[in-house]
């Protein structure tokens, strides 16, 4: 009698291994969802409630620490921290005003041009709930969601360039993937002569590359990356990048550029959240559009 | 000290109460959560999967391969990783605890550790495999984080014996 095996005194449901083929197989077609067509975000947000009251509590130990520094930093670098703060406020103030004649100068340049005005620009403040999580990721998650209208593919700034961009939206948080992610794409242009390209993340370290930049390219160390404004995402004019290093080996058709951030893409706490973009006419369909990678959404 | 390392039978058959597992789980995201940051997020290990390895390895019958898969879908909203990599992964880690459960009882911690290594090993490879599919690169140090998961089995392990003990004291008085 070989039937000893399958004999069970107690009645405990599946065996291991066909609960872990089952397991395993609506994993991988949860996986094969999320990845391919995300259709999963409203259950994600629904089961972050559950899940961000405990992310919560756990951010306090870092505020926690912030508070008591700042609570026991002393008069001397409160008063200097003043100081610097006040020249900086003149010296924008006198720049404030200078702006503010170049813009009613170029609206009535545009006017007479008959060129679209560009509009005013609304931010947002808000503050890094915490930073890179999984190891793998460059990603932030700041403390404004659903709830103060935030909505994905809006653009992070800092009070200096991009930082971002809001690639997932929670009702109380949202996530910023970081221009630094790989293979993000961000359209710029050399503030120094306009030539056009696309910044990419370099992923692993906080760099940024300029791929597929023709060896000849007119590009040179510290040039100014600032975005050009031409996928309708990124406003343009804001700074993203500075170039520190060129390759140029005539093995290659192309040269490698390398950028650093000028944002302090892992440094600040508090970031702005732009909205109120002008809204691009439509590009027009003349080609059937290649398979798009969700990874890398403003790609021109 | 020795004495703690030797094999804990006894300890097998007590009751564990609902509530100490379910606080284990969610101090266990609460860790998670942390704000790591840099070579202390390589170096972090994985409390989820060290906890619910105790688990299943400990209450084969109550916690198993589908809570698992639960803890493990939390687990990713809450690292906003893709949904399933998390559950994959634990879901291979508690299969792991449930069919080695017997064989981890007759060893002492030491050499549980051995086998405790090998099952986060796997895990840690399935979720590094899953985002090597999709993205295309495998950070290499991420695998540190398997390391120290293994060295916190031995704290672990003498931590909860040692919260389960205090309840049998408790309720023998």
């Amino acid at each position: 009698m070989d039937n000893t095996q399958s004999f069970r005194f107690f009645h405990r449901g599946p065996s291991p291994a066909v609960r872990l083929v089952f397991f395993a197989v609506l994993s991988l077609l949860l996986l094969f969802i999320d990845a391919r067509y995300r259709y999963l975000e409203s259950t994600r947000s629904a089961l972050s409630v559950l899940v961000s009251p405990i992310q919560r509590l756990a951010t306090m130990p870092g505020v926690l620490w912030q508070q008591t520094g700042d609570f026991l930093s002393t008069q001397r670098s409160l008063v200097e921290d003043n100081r610097s703060l006040h020249q900086q406020h003149e010296r924008d103030a006198a720049q404030l005003s200078q702006l503010q004649a170049l813009q009613q100068e170029n609206q009535q340049l545009r006017n007479l041009l008959a060129l679209p005005q560009r509009g005013a620009l609304t931010v947002q403040p808000a503050e890094i709930v915490y930073a890179e999580r999984d190891i793998f990721k460059r990603k932030v998650l700041i403390d404004k969601g659903a709830n103060a209208n935030v909505l994905i593919g809006q653009v992070v700034m800092d009070d200096i360039g991009i930082v971002g961009q809001i690639t997932r939206v929670y009702p109380w948080l949202s996530e910023v993937t970081l221009v630094t992610e790989k293979d993000h794409a961000v359209p710029v242009q050399v503030l120094r002569n306009g030539l056009r390209t696309i910044v990419f993340g370099a992923g692993d370290t906080s760099q940024l590359s300029l791929r597929y930049m023709p060896i000849s390219s007119d590009i040179q160390d510290g040039d100014m990356l600032v975005t050009s404004g031409i996928d309708g995402i990124y406003p343009p004019g804001i700074p993203v990048a500075r170039v520190v290093k060129i390759e140029r080996d005539p093995a290659y058709p192309f040269a490698r550029v390398t950028c650093l951030p000028v944002a302090g893409v892992d440094r600040h706490r508090h970031l702005l959240i732009l909205s109120g973009l002008p809204k691009l006419p439509e590009r027009p369909a003349e080609e059937p559009a290649a398979v798009q990678n969700p990874k890398t959404k403003p790609k021109k | 000290m020795m004495a703690y390392l030797a094999p804990a039978n006894p300890e097998i058959q007590r009751p564990v109460s609902t509530t100490l597992i379910v606080f284990s789980v969610l101090l266990a995201l609460f860790l998670n959560g942390l704000p790591w940051e840099g070579i202390w997020l390589m170096l972090r290990p994985d409390f989820v999967a060290v906890v619910m390895l105790y688990w299943c390895t400990h209450k084969p019958l109550r916690i198993g391969i589908g809570l698992s898969w639960a803890v493990g879908i939390l687990a990713d909203v809450a690292d906003a990783s893709l949904f399933g990599q998390h559950a994959l992964a634990y879901t291979l880690l508690a299969f792991g605890g449930v069919v080695l459960h017997n064989r981890l009882q007759m060893f002492d911690l030491r050499q549980q550790t051995t086998q405790v290594f090998g099952i986060l090993t796997l895990t840690y490879a399935v979720y590094a495999l899953v985002h090597w599919q999709v993205n295309g690169y495998v950070v290499w140090p991420y695998f540190l984080g398997c390391l120290t998961s293994t060295l916190l089995w031995v704290p672990l392990s003498l931590m909860f014996r040692a919260v389960r003990q205090m309840r049998v004291d408790r309720n023998h008085q």
